[in-house]
């Protein structure tokens, strides 16, 4: 009893180790590593279709569709252009969708598992649950982005040729220099995702079926990109958090332009807090009945 | 940030720090206005074991979420520990052990990584100790052989178990433990109810929420009734029971025969009541005389254990001479005797319903 009758102290690291837990866990999910999969597939496959068309003597054509960098079209040159092309096929929907799933279900799949009011009686604290939970949908982010990053380049690499990259702009830098414009676009894709990891949080606070915040989080975000592609809606459109999203090709310019990526930051960062307040509110005020 | 002085103004004889549990008026409505919980006030004095009792929907388990601070009372206050709940949880629930409404587990972790869980999240739990504390607590809840399998594939009972040993993962002033046989064979019940007693001679307070009367009866020092989301008691078994025996004399007398006709004549001549034959037993209720344990005191009779068959004093002398009316008329008698006042009886002469219909 002499721990019961002293005062407990709380220990300082605590939180990472629970953020460690977390994090752990969710990468132990055969639901995450099949996520993980699917996304590092993509690549692969537009790596094989690229290289089955222009084996035929033909050349790949078109672009990653409207207001998409035409980036295709270099992948039979430049191996480390399906890295771009991967990521910027990969955004619009097979990302988000992912992030939309953990983010959906991280708190209402423990409601639902009935989890939920071990962790709160152990106690593990909402607003520190909170900001764990939304700490590893980050990671997810940025380790999926990264994935898709990671399978793109050893696709690109086997099937074909590596060399200096010639940016959108015309110019050539070495290979090396591509290689890190990649990773900064590849940060810049996971920081993209800020938006829609709040959303799927702050719908996640509000039910306890995890099932269905997934399924509300990803309807919400093709209904979104929908809204975006509207010429009539132009007036929201800017504030919808899709709508920068492709600005990640201006890192293969020189110089870079700033403007739109600031702007999808900016964005990202506003939804970030608006969103994650309201989750915030809600999920410290609700009673947990599940 | 204890509250400024809400102790209040000595109320009871006994300070505040005696009650591991204790409400005011604690209420909560649901959505629509029905009350789940309505002005419960309730004590728990610390070391005891205090079974928590009512029917399913009763408010059983909405009242521990208020106390584990899972969701906000519409009005009244509740103190656990000594600390205001929910506001003190930080400080208050790591003190405290929970099975509420049943375990619930990650099924694709095992046993043991499913504890290890539950302790990254208690900020007091030290890290460096977890392995054996986990490996103690599995000990302890006979689950050491199944720690490693996947929770998924745990029986009910098992889950129960873990459920437990999360609860045991660190040393606990107050165990709240909700229908905590729930799924368990009656050896795993026992082991559960020797866990309970094993934990309350370590000075452990016990809270157990159970619809079982015999549960309770077995292991709870003290013990509330609900209904309807009510109070409708709370007091020590001793004399939660004597209530019902001092207002019934000595419970029911059961004869079983094979004369059944004969044996009704012989008692109600005899004086016996609201005789009932059920295939060859005849049970009625005994002449009440005045008896010396009125019931409008029962505190005059706390020694009367619940579950003693009764041979008390003055009447015992008269059953014999019942006994003895019946083998002259020549009834033959196969058994005979008052049936005990049970936690049932007392239940159901309380709320005046059966024990199993719901609020």
């Amino acid at each position: 009893m002499s721990q019961a009758d002293g005062v407990l102290r709380r220990r300082p690291l605590w939180s990472l180790g629970l953020l460690r837990s977390e994090i752990g866990m969710t990468f132990r999910r055969w639901r995450t590593l099949a996520l993980l999969a699917v996304l590092a597939g993509v690549p692969v496959l537009v790596g094989i279709a690229v290289k089955i068309e222009t084996g035929d003597g033909g050349s790949a054509g078109g672009g990653g569709g409207e207001g998409g960098p035409a980036f295709l079209s270099q992948i039979t040159n430049n191996g480390l252009f399906l890295v771009f092309t991967s990521l910027a096929m990969t955004l619009p929907f097979f990302l988000p969708m992912s992030i939309g799933v953990i983010a959906g279900d991280s708190i209402a799949g423990e409601a639902t598992a009935g989890t939920l009011r071990y962790l709160l009686v152990a106690p593990a604290g909402r607003t520190r649950l909170l900001l764990v939970k939304y700490a590893t949908t980050m990671t997810f982010c940025l380790v999926g982005t990264l994935v898709v990053a990671l399978s793109a380049l050893l696709t690109g690499a086997v099937l074909f040729p590596l060399g200096d990259v010639t940016l959108l702009s015309g110019t050539s830098v070495s290979f090396g220099e591509g290689l890190l414009r990649a990773l900064a676009i590849a940060c810049v894709v996971a920081l993209s995702l800020i938006g829609v990891a709040a959303v799927g949080l702050f719908i996640s606070t509000l039910t306890t079926s995890g099932i269905a915040a997934m399924a509300t989080t990803v309807g919400l975000l093709i209904t979104v990109q929908i809204l975006d592609t509207i010429p009539q809606l132009d007036a929201i459109q800017p504030y919808l958090f899709p709508h920068y999203w492709l600005s990640f090709a201006d890192l293969l310019r020189d110089p870079v332009y700033w403007d739109q990526l600031q702007k999808n930051l900016g964005l990202q960062a506003l939804y970030a807090v608006v969103f994650g307040s309201a989750a915030w509110a809600r999920f410290t005020t609700r009673d947990i009945t599940a | 940030m204890p509250q400024p002085a809400a102790a209040g103004p000595a109320r009871e004889h006994r300070p505040a720090g005696d009650r591991v549990i204790e409400t005011r008026g604690l209420t909560k409505a649901y959505r629509g206005g029905q009350l789940a919980v309505d002005g419960l006030d309730l004590a728990v004095p610390r070391g005891s074991v205090f079974g928590f009792l009512g029917p399913n929907g009763s408010g059983k388990t909405t009242t521990i979420r208020m106390l584990m601070g899972l969701i906000e009372p519409t009005a009244g206050s509740a103190r656990v520990l000594g600390q205001p709940m929910p506001g003190a949880g930080r400080r208050v629930l790591p003190k405290v052990g929970a099975l509420i409404e049943g375990p619930a587990l990650y099924g694709f972790l095992s046993g043991r990584d499913n504890l290890w869980r539950f302790d990254a999240a208690d900020p007091t739990a030290d890290p460096r100790t977890r392995a054996e504390r986990v490996g103690r607590a599995v000990e302890r809840v006979g689950l050491a052989a199944a720690a490693g399998k996947k929770a998924r594939a745990y029986s009910l009972g098992m889950k129960q178990r873990l459920g437990l040993a999360a609860a045991l993962l660190q040393p606990r002033e107050l165990l709240v433990l909700d229908e905590p046989t729930n799924g368990l064979d009656p050896q795993g019940m026992r082991e559960i109810r020797a866990l309970v007693r094993e934990l309350a001679a370590d000075g452990t307070t016990v809270f157990l929420s159970s619809h079982l009367l015999d549960e309770i009866e077995q292991v709870c020092t003290h013990a509330a009734v609900m209904a309807r989301g009510r109070l409708i008691t709370q007091g020590t078994v001793a004399d939660l029971s004597a209530t019902v025996l001092g207002s019934r004399g000595l419970g029911r007398l059961t004869v079983t025969t094979p004369d059944t006709a004969d044996a009704v004549r012989v008692l109600k001549e005899q004086g016996v009541t609201d005789l009932e034959v059920t295939e060859d037993r005849v049970t009625g209720e005994l002449p009440s005389e005045p008896s010396p344990q009125g019931h409008q005191n029962p505190a005059t009779s706390p020694d009367s254990p619940l579950s003693s068959d009764s041979p008390l004093s003055p009447d015992s002398l008269e059953l014999a001479d019942l006994n003895a009316a019946l083998v002259h008329a020549g009834v033959r008698v196969r058994a005979f005797g008052t049936e005990r006042a049970s936690l049932e009886d007392v239940f159901v002469h309380l709320t005046g319903e059966g024990f199993d219909v719901a609020g």
